[in-house]
């Protein structure tokens, strides 16, 4: 008895997809599934993408469903590709943790697709693996750099800083002001690490080689003095005391705050904060500017970019839904596409596809990380060019950053840290 | 007449034989040994299998696709782990500082709502009240009451004119924060208990004690210390069993920080197991599971022996 209840669910839902599997014909409806995380700005645009979408090809009807974020939202994935239970096209990372999920078994590769030419050159590698293309991105890219307050610029008759010496000598000025020149929000932990992450790009600029070493494990952190920066700069932010005195306790949304109401200047931050912002302080957006986080050299200054997420088909899916799926990746590749999605949320930054363009009433923002990708000098962050990636480095960086350790003990930590995840992935030299 | 005086010894020196054979007879034929298969596949399943499963994964690189051999690596790794060190020296901490504080104000709650004091029912239940509530919303309460600037403990201590410390964010103060907080929340426990064993000492050894003259020290140190002591090995061993494999308030109070200041064996073991480190985080609860019995099965035969007879 209780296996037939068991199964009959199964036998049901079997009947149902056979009947949606005949819908190849003409005149029936095919209905996908789309599965997306349920951070608010990515839910959005998919559900807008969806309804621009069905709007085009009134036969088919996308429904979209959410999974949680974060690791949750990992385990979730896997066990869904791993169990053939995934939904007919879903949302994930690019970079190292896309190769986490072993694409070549699990999703179907649109390398051969026409809609494949229209994404950004920068954008293919992240999506593909032994040659083959698997996504098409959702989202805008984003920018990880410093916001700051322009009023507090202004007022103060300060520039953009080019190198990390301006950008000390800045935040000393704004100090002497009596506004709080770093905001640095430990009670969000991952919000301590833009410091190190960010400043990837003045790594790679300094020492193209970086990668390469710091994947066969030969490049390290601590021993590294470029690398070593990032970690340095945290430290030295606290022992200059530049930081906000709540450091320890304040949260993101306080953060945010503070950046609006100019009682802080600066704050080390990803762009996709902006939909915060305008939650929170929505008159206030656009007194907010965003610069890429300096190093030592004023002639290589750029950015350290993040890729959005993309949109995958597992080889679950097959006749008709396949050719649907197909369809949908081919308007989300599109400049409709990309349309559809700025109508549904704020992009942080360009969309990485040809042709689009962004709207002319973004906040100021997106404008200044999409200024540093049209002028090109952008480098994408370390986990989109290396799978070596510790999972600890918040809580190392929250420790460098609160004086609890100094910069050569966390940069130490996060070597021993990144081991583990190499020697995980089974990566060779580890 | 003189013949019957020799059967009773007979009896009952034959006495045992057939009870003992009737005992050892009885279970097999009114409980068929199949009987427990139910309950042995549920515990075989859920409980055996998985933990020598453990046992051998904690020895594998496991990923949710394969598992490959690697030996003692995953020990070594979590031994080397920079959190790790400071995670055990904090749960010991942790252990002992609730279990000493539970025991010490249980035993004091104890000994109040025994005595005869106005509104002793609604007392009881107020004590017991926080055991009730969800932990990871008394975590989320009390993060919020210990925040240093915004919080309700350092607005009423300022109101007095005291400059509170950061609670949670201090790395020396936090894992102490979170330890009273336990202590707030399990009081109530050790407290019921320690009624029940006062209340089941019987009244003689008092009104003995009081004829002898013992005042009110001795007769707490000569009658009820000793007599509740089965209360106070319960309690020491359920809050020292909770404190070493504490992890939800902390986690949802500090997630070990800042930093790793925080940190517990658990919540070393969970952050291994979130990061995709199965096959570590296994080793991980391999060597808690070994600590924690190398810790209570000794203490808990210590405590049987201390048990007085009445």
């Amino acid at each position: 008895m209780v296996a037939v209840a068991a199964v009959l669910p199964l036998v049901l839902s079997a009947c149902s997809a056979g009947s949606l599997g005949s819908s190849g014909e003409e005149g029936d409806a095919t209905s996908i599934k789309l599965l997306v995380d349920n951070a608010p700005d990515n839910l959005q645009s998919a559900q807008q993408l969806a309804k621009a979408f069905e709007a085009k090809n009134p036969k088919t009807k996308v429904s979209v469903e959410t999974r949680p974020g974060g690791t949750e939202g990992d385990n979730l994935i896997k066990t869904r590709l791993q169990t053939d239970s995934m939904a007919d096209l879903f949302v994930y990372n690019v970079g190292s943790l896309f190769q986490q999920i072993d694409p070549t078994k699990t999703l179907t590769p649109i390398t051969q697709d026409p809609y494949v030419k229209n994404l950004d050159e920068s954008f293919v590698p992240q999506v593909t693996v032994g040659g083959q293309t698997y996504g098409v991105p959702l989202g805008s890219a984003l920018g990880g750099g410093v916001l700051y307050n322009r009023k507090v610029y202004d007022r103060l008759g300060l520039s953009v800083p080019r190198t990390w010496a301006e950008f000390i000598a800045n935040s000393e000025k704004i100090k002497a002001d009596g506004v709080t020149p770093v905001i640095q929000t430990y009670q969000d932990t991952w919000t301590s690490q833009l410091l190190v992450l960010g400043d990837f790009h003045n790594v790679s600029a300094a020492e193209p080689g970086f990668v390469k070493d710091y994947t066969a494990n030969k490049a390290k952190y601590a021993t590294d003095p470029n690398a070593f920066k990032g970690f340095q700069h945290l430290q030295q932010i606290h022992d200059l005391k530049l930081q906000n005195p709540d450091f320890a306790s304040a949260t993101l949304v306080k953060g945010l705050q503070m950046l609006a109401t100019g009682k802080g200047a600066q704050y080390p931050m990803l762009s996709t904060v902006i939909s915060g912002i305008k939650t929170s302080n929505p008159d206030q957006l656009n007194d907010i500017g965003f610069f890429a986080l300096p190093g030592d050299d004023a002639a290589t200054n750029g950015l350290t970019a993040w890729f959005p997420n993309a949109l995958y088909v597992p080889k679950t899916t097959t006749g008709g839904k396949l050719a649907a799926v197909k369809k949908l990746l081919a308007f989300a590749a599109s400049p409709a596409g990309c349309t559809a999605q700025a109508k549904a949320s704020t992009p942080t930054g360009p969309y990485l596809v040809k042709g689009c363009t962004l709207p002319t009433d973004v906040p100021t923002i997106t404008k200044d990380v999409a200024a540093y990708f049209t002028k090109g000098a952008q480098s994408p962050a370390l986990e989109f060019l290396s799978p070596v990636k510790g999972p600890s480095l918040d809580q190392i960086s929250v420790q460098v950053g609160s004086g609890i350790t100094n910069a050569k003990t966390g940069a130490t930590q996060y070597d021993n840290d990144t081991r583990k995840q190499a020697q995980q992935l089974g990566l060779s030299g580890w | 007449m003189t013949t019957v005086a020799p059967t009773p010894p007979k009896t009952t020196e034959r006495a045992p034989t057939p009870v003992r054979a009737r005992r050892a007879h009885g279970t097999h034929s009114s409980y068929p040994t199949w009987f427990y298969l139910p309950a042995a596949v549920i515990y075989g399943a859920l409980f055996l299998i998985p933990t020598l499963a453990s046992f051998y994964f904690s020895l594998t690189r496991w990923t949710i696709f394969k598992s490959t051999f690697i030996g003692l690596d995953n020990y070594t790794a979590f031994f080397q782990e920079p959190a790790l060190v400071k995670g055990f020296v904090n749960t010991f901490l942790y252990a002992i500082v609730t279990s000493g504080l539970k025991v010490v104000l249980g035993l004091f709650l104890g000994i109040l709502l025994t005595s005869q004091i106005r509104a002793r029912g609604y007392l009881r239940s107020a004590v017991f009240f926080p055991v009730l509530v969800s932990t990871v919303g008394v975590g989320i309460t009390f993060t919020a009451f210990m925040d240093p600037s915004t919080g309700a403990i350092n607005k009423a201590l300022s109101a007095i004119g005291v400059d509170g410390p950061g609670w949670l964010t201090d790395p020396s103060l936090a894992l102490f924060s979170v330890a009273l907080v336990d202590v707030w929340k399990g009081v109530g426990l050790a407290t019921v208990i320690y009624i029940a064993g006062i209340v089941s000492i019987p009244d003689e050894y008092h009104e003995a004690a009081k004829l002898d003259g013992a005042n009110a020290w001795q007769l707490l140190r000569n009658v009820v210390l000793p007599l509740s002591w089965p209360a106070t090995s319960t309690v020491i061993i359920l809050s020292l069993i909770g404190g070493l494999r504490s992890f939800d308030l902390i986690w949802a109070m500090t997630r070990g920080g800042p930093g790793f200041s925080s940190d517990v064996v658990a919540s070393v073991i969970y952050k291994q197991y979130q990061a995709g480190f199965y096959g570590l985080s296994t080793a991980g609860n391999v060597i808690l599971f070994l600590v924690v019995t190398a810790v209570i099965v000794p203490l808990s035969r210590f405590l049987a022996r201390k048990e007085v007879q009445r």
